[in-house]
């Protein structure tokens, strides 16, 4: 069987994105990025299904600029087979991502399509459902574990209050939990092989959906900051101060 | 204009969070509808009616609805869909995982966990970790969106609701009608298998008015457990922890605080070896009192601090839970 993997191009997760003076959008110019890290646990799953022989090749996906090239060379060096990079310079929202996503499931036939639970940038968490739904296929989201048994995939998932099993039959699309595995550190020497590879790029206008940003992005902000308080010397102290607040320690 | 509300129940009680959303839904000015999909959820429907400002509660019954796939609940909202010009859940695990797929048979746009709505097609929320908020526009005919539950007060209860259990009673106090609906029929490629619920007697950690979090230097599930339950105990708060703590096998899943996990807004946070990562401070920034322990005086969780304390929390903790009467 094949798995298909979607990998997102995002800013680096340790870095504080600043906005643009007038407000009208973040500014990453020139700011460290890098494979979302969710993704990069959907990927290291569908090697890891390879490596137990469940699965015979893993299919790397992006959406986005031509720099998402490096995001798929990322993925091949961890282990990728193939990558293809949907090329476009638009506003690419959920919903058209998604359906980007269903022309190539179409044409590769995967049986397992593996995607992060949510990208670390715009924070929706959407893509993985919505592809489920316009290819009327089972989901299994915010997966922190995976079993396939024949024509079927057990997952587990992390959702409020615990962990729930499902049971879905391939085809089917799964989201990665960050607990689903360990990704693997790229090693320099498949980082350099993953150079040679070639990356299929296909032109997203090829396919004929409709793109077009639904949500309009009117203006960004600085969230207010919360002020950093004061410190206090000993238990005693912290709990004389806890006793100035009304209520909050009322009945202990 | 017609407004229907996602409501989230456990087949016995309705989720807090469902009268946010109701709060959140008068902003249309509209009749709000809520959608109760379960099996045999009477007691649901009695409350989710109980609530002012609900004015029809929609009853799906069926036996695969006892378990909820998401699969079945988007088939279910897009039958009944015509007519609704905002369709809105409180954001959760259970929202989250089947709205996106009703945004995409619906095709138009999903606005995940809005933080404030600005104008019946604007909405304000968070991006990069609550780094950023933006405010954008919807350009769809049906606006699909899960608000964040804290910032929205619940709305509230008939008179009745706390004495009587028949929903005659209840319903017409507010005057909610309760219809019954037709369930498409079950989406037969997924089954519900097992669950594990985590078992605790403490307060649900989404509404604990008191919430502890331990960070990776709790060093073990053992002493995270022992150090910090009495305390948690003593204050009747709930327990949390920082995705390091959870990762390392500390904690279970369903208690990590911030981006990827819960986010909570209580009058008193104790944040106890807590580095405070961007990701954490997300989840926690909104509470009222925050406290700080970490032995590290450049921990960045002291900038959001109201009170901290430089110390070892294995002093410190059992110290403090002596303390406190």
């Amino acid at each position: 069987m094949n798995i298909l993997v979607a990998v997102k191009r995002v800013v680096d997760y340790n870095i504080k994105v600043r906005i643009k003076p007038d407000g009208s959008d973040v500014d990453i110019d020139g700011v460290k990025m890098g494979i979302n890290p969710f993704d990069e646990n959907a990927l290291e799953e569908a090697l890891r299904l390879k490596e137990e022989g469940i699965a015979t090749e893993v299919i790397a996906v992006s959406v986005g600029t031509s720099a998402s090239q490096d995001v798929l060379r990322h993925s091949l060096a961890m282990g990728a087979d193939r990558a293809i990079l949907i090329e476009s310079n638009a506003d690419l929202q959920p919903l058209a991502v998604a359906k980007l996503l269903k022309s190539i499931v179409t044409r590769e036939q995967p049986s397992l399509i593996i995607l992060g639970k949510q990208a670390i940038d715009d924070d929706a968490g959407q893509t993985g459902q919505m592809l489920a739904a316009l290819l009327d296929y089972p989901q299994g989201t915010f997966a922190s574990a995976l079993e396939i048994e024949g024509n079927e995939i057990l997952v587990t998932r992390e959702v409020d209050g615990g962990t729930e099993t499902l049971t879905l039959a391939l085809p089917a699309v799964i989201t990665a939990d960050l607990r689903l595995n360990e990704p693997r550190f790229v090693k320099l020497p498949n980082l350099m092989m993953a150079r040679k590879k070639p990356i299929e790029t296909i032109n997203a206008a090829e396919f004929g959906v409709n793109l077009d940003a639904r949500l309009k992005l009117i203006q960004v902000a600085e969230p207010a900051v919360r002020k950093a308080g004061i410190k206090v010397g000993s238990v005693e102290e912290l709990i004389n101060k806890l006793r100035t607040h009304n209520g909050i320690l009322e009945g202990v | 204009m017609k407004i229907l509300i996602l409501a989230e129940h456990d087949g016995l009680q309705l989720s807090p969070s469902v009268r946010q959303a109701v709060t959140a839904a008068q902003f249309w000015n509209s009749p709000v509808h809520v959608l109760v999909a379960g099996h045999n959820a009477d007691a649901v429907i009695q409350q989710a009616a109980s609530i002012h400002g609900v004015e029809r509660v929609i009853h799906a019954n069926a036996a695969h609805l006892a378990h909820p796939l998401a699969e079945d609940i988007a088939n279910l909202i897009v039958s009944i869909s015509e007519g609704y010009e905002v369709i809105l859940a409180a954001h959760s695990s259970f929202s989250k995982n089947a709205l996106p797929r009703v945004a995409a048979l619906l095709d138009v746009a999903m606005i995940s966990d809005v933080l404030e709505i600005k104008a019946e097609n604007t909405y304000v929320r968070s991006i990069y970790a609550g780094n950023v908020l933006t405010t954008i526009q919807s350009t769809d005919a049906v606006q699909l969106l899960t608000v964040h539950g804290s910032n929205f007060a619940a709305a509230s209860l008939g008179a009745n609701n706390e004495i009587s259990s028949t929903v005659i009673a209840s319903t017409e106090i507010v005057g909610s009608e309760i219809v019954s609906t037709e369930t498409p029929a079950a989406f037969k490629k997924a089954s519900w298998k097992s669950e594990v619920r985590s078992q605790s007697d403490r307060p649900a950690l989404g509404s604990a008015k008191i919430v502890i979090s331990g960070g990776r230097s709790l060093g073990s599930a053992e002493s995270f457990e022992e150090v910090l339950s009495p305390l948690a105990s003593k204050l009747g708060a709930a327990l949390g922890a920082t995705r390091a703590a959870v990762d390392a096998g500390f904690a279970p899943n369903d208690i990590q605080v911030g981006q990827t996990g819960v986010v909570v807004a209580p009058e008193l946070y104790i944040a106890v070896g807590v580095s405070g990562a961007i990701q954490h401070t997300y989840g926690m920034k909104d509470s009222k009192i925050v406290v700080a322990i970490n032995q590290d005086p450049d921990a960045p969780i002291f900038q959001v601090a109201d009170y901290g304390l430089v110390a070892d929390l294995f002093d410190v903790i059992p110290a403090l839970t002596a303390a406190i009467r």
